[in-house]
């Protein structure tokens, strides 16, 4: 597929690659810089789809070896059951070694302490850099876009975190042509985001053209739901619904995934890749904007969370 | 017009993309081009519009701010500057569009020499009341020294010169005439007024007497340009470079014997069967066989990652540089180059760094800083300077520890590129281009000279 000469109007050349090829090409050398330049890669993966399309890049980018790296997935203890059953067939299809780092242990054990407001989300950090130290991982591949939020507009494909993880935007390496600097100092990692120039609307393009498999509750489907703050987010033993929030059954699909306290469905009748490629070219909102809670927290809640480690 | 209506599947699946960059300063409307663009693109949401609606008004600003829209960090925000390059994406039914937004502040080299390394469309902004002024020679030339394959001026604020024809056509011609002294190819100059919105997607009503395409318009058809058998000097041809990334040896059951050689093609055409040397060693051998992240095909081009299979043995790993027997590039440990200082630790004569190379790092000494250039007076040559400076462009003149295949930069952006890193904590120091500054074109600039000093690592 990848050398399919197209023949593309406007600029008539044999040789011209189309925007999905010259995507995936940079995010395959990526992939392969990072295997080439640092000893422990990991790749962290949450049975969401941007990480599923970086799992399928990492296939295709070391084929027929196998991908040289293990997955590590922060699981947040509230978790959607449809998609920690995919990360696990996933997982075993392809004979991947994952890590799990989980946020339940460390609520368990006294490290974290719940949130008032229930989301887990920004307690993923502690487990995450935890995980990356304990591990030694000195390069972290994250499914992070730049077009998802302001704060990651500014964020470097190659973006170097001292020992604590930690992001300073006004410290980062400039990134000219397609040299990676991932020189790092022992502790130090480098975070990785091949996908920084793909925008949603690209990454299920992608998903459309090699026919990617997904977890099922990215297309419609029935769900109990109740309202919170302006979305809809699954009833369950995470905590929803409180009292005065009323449980209903509606038709809807989630554009991301991620823990259910804070992750909010859209109400949707795209039960197929085509007819989701056809709403998310027509949405007048956002992915984040539509469906993640934490975001909307503070005007600089996302640079705030990857100051401290977060992705 | 067409574009800006919305986008259906079928119109995204064959789109090509455009990485452009975006020059000038704070008072000559970039923030409002932007906007504008991204705008009438459909790219600002509505609950980006909203936050920013709600931002502006919590700050007492009676509309919205477009400028939060890209300002996209605290630090940034509260001082109302823009501190670092971002990257914004919008698309159309004809393309998809990476816009590297570099702001025109402070530290402003540096800036866009970065946005301008990837991009293959600079468009220049000049307000018509000022003409061509020192900021704007300062970005025609960072331009012409990256390379920027297409170069659009566009002369903003037509409205506050009446749309007078002969204002706009003065500045035009002073600014490409300086352009071309710097060896840009072409220039594209658009009248336009992105307050107004004149001839920035829509064309303009007013200036009947401009026939050219809008701002929009000649994004959306200029030439990508990925014909590898023209280059983007279009002296000769631009011949294959592979650099290697990786081996990738799977020696399991199925693949016992396999041994590619991963990596993305810089520049130029491959072909199965033509005969290639493996740089710097320089075994010669066949190549075999071309994956293209699994399928096996009979050609590739550049920029397509691929794996590569060659008909001998030879010894091959990361660093190596594969180009075909007939083209291949000098091997050199003495490299003359044009240098943008990005840091601010300074660059000085006697000091050793790593210097990056394709997939290859490699120590290098700096022997000697032959000059510094004023990109703002007619390229001025300051004698040898003792030292480079954040956002210095100058002369370098490198020694490294082992022969690197460097092309000169006039003749390849990917091959002809370098980072200079410092060896104790891994910072990105200066970025580097092999040959001379502003060069017509031509090869050989990577000045191999005779002996060494006696001096070792």
């Amino acid at each position: 597929m990848t050398a399919t000469v197209e023949q593309t109007g406007s600029t008539g050349s044999p040789y011209a690659l189309t925007h999905l090829d010259a995507l995936e090409s940079e995010a395959v050398h990526i992939m392969r810089e990072v295997a080439g330049e640092f000893e422990r890669p990991v790749l962290l993966f949450s049975g969401g789809k941007d990480s599923i399309v970086m799992l399928h890049l990492a296939l295709k980018a070391f084929t027929p070896a196998a991908v040289p790296f293990p997955l590590l997935h922060v699981d947040t203890g509230h978790n959607f059951p449809e998609v920690l059953a995919f990360r696990d067939r996933t997982v075993a299809e392809h004979s991947l070694r994952l890590h799990v780092a989980s946020v339940q242990d460390y609520i368990d054990d006294g490290r974290l302490r719940e949130r008032p407001d229930g989301t887990r989300n920004p307690l993923q950090t502690v487990p995450l850099t935890d995980a990356i130290q304990r591990h030694g991982f000195d390069a972290v591949f994250g499914g992070g876009r730049r077009d998802e939020e302001k704060a990651r507009a500014k964020e470097r494909v190659f973006s170097l975190r001292d020992e604590f993880s930690q992001w300073d935007p006004r410290r980062q390496r400039p990134e000219l042509w397609s040299l990676y600097n991932g020189r790092h100092a022992p502790g130090e990692h480098v975070r990785v985001f091949p996908l920084s120039n793909w925008t949603e609307l690209d990454v299920w393009q992608y998903i459309a053209r090699e026919a990617i498999a997904l977890p099922e509750i990215y297309f419609a489907h029935e769900r109990e739901v109740f309202d919170r703050g302006g979305m809809w987010l699954t009833a369950g033993e995470w905590g929803g619904p409180r009292e005065g929030e009323r449980v209903q059954s509606r038709t809807v699909r989630y554009r991301t995934v991620g823990d259910m306290s804070c992750t909010g469905a859209v109400d949707s009748d795209a039960a197929d890749l085509d007819a989701v490629i056809a709403e998310i070219a027509a949405s007048r909102l956002t992915e984040r904007g539509a469906t993640r809670a934490d975001d909307k927290l503070s005007e600089a809640a996302m640079e705030d969370r990857k100051r401290e480690g977060y992705f | 017009m067409t574009t800006t209506s919305p986008i259906t599947a079928e119109q995204l699946s064959a789109t090509t993309l455009l990485r452009f960059a975006t020059a000038g300063s704070v008072d000559d409307g970039k923030s409002t081009l932007v906007g504008r663009l991204l705008h009438d693109s459909k790219s600002v949401l509505a609950d980006q519009l909203e936050a920013v609606e709600r931002a502006s008004q919590s700050r007492g600003q009676e509309a919205p701010d477009l400028a939060l829209l890209t300002d996209g960090l605290r630090a940034e925000r509260e001082q109302g500057i823009t501190i670092d390059v971002a990257y914004r994406y919008f698309a159309t039914p004809r393309r998809r569009f990476i816009l590297a937004d570099t702001p025109g502040h402070v530290q402003y080299t540096r800036n866009m020499v970065t946005g301008a390394s990837t991009a293959q469309l600079a468009v220049v902004l000049v307000d018509a009341r000022n003409g061509v002024v020192e900021q704007t020679r300062r970005h025609a030339a960072v331009a012409a020294l990256l390379r920027v394959p297409h170069v659009v001026l566009a002369v903003n604020k037509m409205d506050l010169v009446e749309y007078a024809e002969p204002v706009f056509a003065a500045i035009a011609e002073e600014f490409t005439a300086y352009a071309a002294s710097l060896g840009v190819p072409e220039v594209t100059a658009i009248p336009i007024s992105a307050l107004a919105g004149d001839n920035v997607v829509e064309p303009s009503a007013t200036m009947d007497w401009y026939g050219g395409p809008t701002v929009l318009e000649h994004l959306e058809t200029v030439p990508v340009g990925h014909d590898p058998a023209l280059p983007l000097s279009s002296a000769g041809g631009a011949p294959a470079r592979f650099p290697v990334q990786y081996v990738i040896r799977p020696q399991s059951a199925d693949h016992p014997d396999y041994r590619g050689y991963a990596g993305q093609i810089a520049s130029g055409v491959l072909r199965v069967g033509e005969q290639v040397t493996v740089l710097p060693s320089g075994r010669t051998t066949t190549v075999s066989g071309i994956d293209a992240l699994g399928e096996p095909v009979d050609t590739a081009w550049a920029p397509q990652s691929v794996t590569l299979r060659l008909a001998d043995d030879l010894d091959v790993s990361r660093g190596d540089l594969i180009a075909p027997s007939s083209a291949a590039p000098p091997v050199t440990q003495d490299i003359l180059a044009t240098v943008c200082h990005l840091h601010e630790r300074p660059l000085r004569v006697g000091e050793r760094v790593l210097l990056r190379h394709g997939t290859r790092t490699v120590k290098a000494l700096v022997k000697e800083l032959p000059y510094r250039i004023d990109l703002s007076h007619g390229l001025a040559h300051d004698g040898a300077p003792w030292a480079l400076e954040v956002n210095d462009i100058g002369a370098v003149r490198l020694r490294t520890a082992e022969p690197l295949p460097v092309d000169a930069y006039a003749d390849s952006r990917q091959t002809g590129s370098f980072l200079l890193i410092d060896p104790a904590d891994g910072t990105t120091l200066t970025a580097g281009m092999v040959g001379e500054a502003f060069a017509e074109s031509g090869p050989g600039t990577a000045t191999p000279e005779a002996g060494t000093d006696g001096w070792d690592f």
